[in-house]
């Protein structure tokens, strides 16, 4: 937030504040030992507001559930922005005194009266101005979100506009109240400490903006960077489409699965001149590739660190040797590299870790002895005195505040792009269950007494409205391609909503359907908003099969 | 528990126990003091990360003024205290405790401390007899309040009854169940919150069990396994850990424990790994490491398989 991507909270603090909201977030399944820190919170007091399409398991928990029409984020935090303001519940000493650019952010929330935020997201004027008022007044709130928010064409504006209600009541820089974006992988946040971001270097030291941070790479690494960004993985596909990019290096992703609209991602995966998949598995991905290179698992055959959601840095360590010919991927790189020429021997992960810590200045104090004894220490943690920053911010709560104000960001609602007509009328949005993980890739791995068939979930007014019965398998299609699917009859979802995992994509091809297209700022795909029909099918009641993975394939 | 900036500003209470003055800060239990200050006090149905419930009695000590023994898990210290934690009396009961126990369940492999603290007191596991025959399964779940019978005096009556495998992740075997109240507390609102399992029945007939007694799959259980880890005499046992004890192959000497970051969500959840030649048989976390309390989900707990292939 603010500069370096990451939440700003721990979460003991959810145990300790007195609201929590989780917007586009289903913690009780996708995160469910944060969850417990949140139910810690409620059985201390706290209210929970569970802002999702769904009916969630998490919104079962919560004293409030607003279902909101998929893609209306903004639109619902601008009408909160503005009945907080309007109520006279905004925190103007914190507004004057640590952020900038109030005044237009106030101007650009004015049109979002409870009325027209009722008439854009679905949700009742009563249950907005409820979530207004509870968070405004609240002593310390904890806001949450996940890929609900994210994964959309304007995800990146979709933070803004939460972040600016964080701001707008204070609820930020402080114990117990504070902006926590749940990350979806054990390492998507060491991902972006580490400078996997195509404008940043490890630290989040801009490759652009920073030109000190540059040179000092430069000097520590004996080479010239370019001062220019590189591509995110949606602009790869684009640049693969234009021919532009022709050699393509997947480590751990598993793209033939799990892209927006996957048989496009597939064919152009097929049209590389040369694709090289390192992976613990042969995935869809690897069966595609020129080489597959056999990666150790690094949670548990390797020695390194991730970085959680609440930026604690924690050591993984080696308990079983990789199997067959896995190697590690250090080695896996450092050979690579002496193949093109540059010999940078046989560093051990500490040794990497160590050149890091010099470089970056938030990972400064975090040697792996450090790490060890803390049980993982949160950045920024810039020398080894420093116990590291359970909470960032708590300078905009300083006299003066030292730093820069904290700026508001006006962000404008646009509608999902896939859109609702009377051929597609249907609204298909995605998520995980408990049980599984993402492509499956790990997950299918063990049997889940849990664990159903894929389905099309879908409300039991719609059940009703197409004369189905649950285990029927329908067609679903979308503007990108068409699957069979069973049904499962779903009282979570309200009529017209739609849901399905993308966890059994050799089952159900849901990825077939999604959009690719995707938020120019974060290069996000946005798997949440996808227009579909449903259409019977009479002679087909065996397994679903997937016809345009099919297609793709052959 | 309580977080550290609680504990700095509470007032330090002085108490004797074993005839040694020892301080700990107001609204500490005896036990957390006496532990705290390195005097060991057996407990089987206490965890630090549960509340505790009160239930075995093998904490009990003895309190001057006080008619009946105290549970020192639970009871909060008072400044001028007075307590013995190994007088005759409290030895006593501590080794009745554990023979009633032991008479009627199977203790064979519980956990290290609790298997010392049997050979500490010497219990004689047969004091009231030989075990009488096993029940059947799920013969305590359909037995009603006041239906139990005294036995003819040979033999000591047992909850033994045959394992409950209904699914692939985690066993009931509740021969070995000393009804401690730890998977209940764990299941409910000290950690995981679903509520699948509940103490059903009522006497002798007093028994762990899911709602109307169905099976697992059939419960609102979501296979978390926080139960197992919890578990003091593996009654609970995770699939893999029974069948290979079935088979001779659970060796806990050839086995090491790791501590990693769980490959899924990014909650970053501390697991210990623990490896017996080269394969993960099983995964606990650390219950003093603040994400996670000890406390794992499904994927955590049992979703390794893609390791060992």
């Amino acid at each position: 937030m603010f500069g370096a991507g990451g939440g700003t909270s721990s979460y003991k603090e959810a145990e300790d504040t007195d609201l929590i909201i989780l917007w586009g977030s289903n913690a009780r399944e996708a995160h469910p030992i944060f969850f417990h820190h949140v139910l810690k919170g409620i059985h201390n007091g706290a209210r929970l507001f569970v802002v999702d399409p769904r009916k969630t398991t998490s919104a079962q928990w919560a004293d409030t559930w607003l279902g909101l029409d998929v893609g209306t984020d903004i639109a619902l935090a601008n009408t909160v922005a503005r009945e907080i303001i309007q109520a006279g519940l905004a925190n103007s000493e914190f507004i004057n005194r640590s952020t900038s650019g109030f005044d237009e952010y106030a101007k650009s929330v004015e049109p979002f009266t409870l009325e027209k935020g009722e008439k854009l997201t679905g949700v009742p004027a009563e249950l907005i101005r409820k979530l207004a008022h509870s968070y405004a007044k609240a002593d310390r709130a904890q806001l949450c979100w996940t890929l609900g928010i994210t994964e959309h064409h304007n995800g990146t504006d979709n933070v803004f506009s939460l972040i600016n209600l964080a701001l707008l009541t204070g609820h930020v820089g402080r114990y117990g109240s504070g902006i926590v974006p749940l990350r979806g992988q054990n390492n998507v946040q060491g991902g972006g400490d580490m400078g996997a971001l195509p404008n940043k270097l490890p630290g989040f030291q801009d490759v652009e903006t920073d030109a000190k941070a540059r040179l000092r790479f430069e000097a520590r690494w004996g080479t010239s960077i370019p001062a220019k960004r590189g591509w995110h993985l949606s602009q790869m596909f684009e640049a693969m489409e234009r021919g532009e990019l022709r050699t393509l290096y997947v480590i751990g992703e598993n793209p033939a699965q799990s892209e927006a609209n996957v048989s496009h991602a597939i064919s152009l995966l097929q049209g590389l001149e040369h694709l090289v998949v390192q992976d613990i598995f042969l995935t869809k991905t690897a069966e595609l590739a020129t080489v597959v290179l056999p990666a150790s698992a690094n949670w548990v055959e390797a020695e390194g660190t991730v970085t959680s959601s609440e930026r604690r840095v924690q050591r993984v360590r080696k308990a079983l040797n990789p199997p067959g010919m896995a190697r590690n991927d250090i080695e896996i790189i450092c050979d690579i590299a002496k193949r093109l020429g540059h010999d940078w021997g046989h560093p051990t992960a500490e040794e990497v870790w160590d050149e890091l810590r010099s470089l970056s200045p938030i990972h400064a104090g975090m040697s792996y002895k450090r790490l060890e004894e803390l049980g993982g220490i949160q950045w920024p943690c810039l020398d080894e005195n420093d116990p590291g920053s359970p909470f960032l911010h708590g300078r905009l709560w300083q006299y003066p505040v030292v730093g820069p104000l904290a700026p508001f960001t006006p962000v404008e609602h646009i509608p999902a792009l896939d859109t609702l007509s009377d051929e597609f009328p249907i609204r298909l949005t995605t998520g995980r269950r408990l049980d599984s993980f993402n492509t499956g890739v790990q997950s299918g791995g063990f049997t889940s007494p849990l664990r159903k068939p894929e389905t099309l979930n879908i409300s039991p007014q719609d059940m009703d409205k197409f004369g189905l019965v649950d285990g029927e398998v329908v067609s679903v299609t979308s503007r990108r391609g068409s699957i069979h699917a069973p049904v499962l009859k779903d009282a979570t979802l309200r009529p017209g909503l739609a849901f399905m995992t993308f966890h059994f994509p050799d089952e159900v091809d849901t990825n077939s359907l999604t959009i690719d297209a995707w938020d120019p700022k974060s290069g996000t795909a946005e798997f949440k908003a996808t227009a579909i029909r449903i259409e019977k099918i009479t002679g087909i009641q065996d397994k679903a099969k997937s016809s345009s993975r099919a297609e793709a394939l052959t | 528990m309580n977080d550290g900036i609680a504990l700095a500003i509470r007032r330090s209470i002085k108490i004797t126990v074993d005839g040694k003055e020892v301080a700990a800060p107001e609204g500490s239990t005896i036990l957390q003091t006496c532990r705290t200050n390195g005097i060991d006090i057996p407990t089987l149905c206490y965890l630090e990360n549960l509340t505790p419930v009160n239930t075995c009695r093998l904490c009990m000590v003895e309190v001057e003024g006080s008619r009946t023994l105290v549970p020192s898990c639970s009871r909060k210290i008072e400044s001028g205290m007075v307590i013995q934690t190994e007088s005759q009396r409290v030895s006593d009961s501590r080794k009745m405790v554990l023979e009633l126990l032991a008479s009627s369940v199977d203790m064979s492999i519980v956990s290290p401390e609790l298997a010392g603290w049997m050979e500490r007191y010497q219990v004689d596991k047969e004091r009231f007899g030989p075990p009488a025959a096993p029940g059947q399964i799920g013969g305590r779940e359909k037995t009603r309040a006041g239906h139990h019978h005294k036995n003819d005096g040979t033999s000591a009556a047992t909850v033994a009854e045959p394992t409950k495998v209904d699914n692939n992740q985690y066993v009931r075997d509740y021969s070995r169940c000393v009804l401690c109240y730890r998977c209940v507390e764990a299941c409910g609102t000290d950690a995981q919150n679903t509520f699948a399992i509940a103490l059903g029945g009522r006497g002798f007939e007093a028994h762990i069990t899911t709602e109307f007694g169905v099976a697992l799959p059939e419960s609102a259980c979501v296979y978390c396994g926080n139960c197992v880890a919890v578990c003091p005499t593996n009654a609970l046992m995770s699939k893999i850990e029974y069948d290979l004890r079935q088979v001779g192959g659970w060796d806990e000497s050839k086995q090491s424990i790791t501590r990693t970051i769980c490959p899924y969500c990014g909650v970053g959840c501390n697991l210990e790994i623990h490896e017996q030649d080269n394969r993960i048989v099983k995964v606990t976390s650390p219950s003093d490491h603040d994400v996670t309390h000890g406390m794992l989900c499904v994927k955590g707990r049992f979703g390794f398989e893609f390791i060992n292939g």
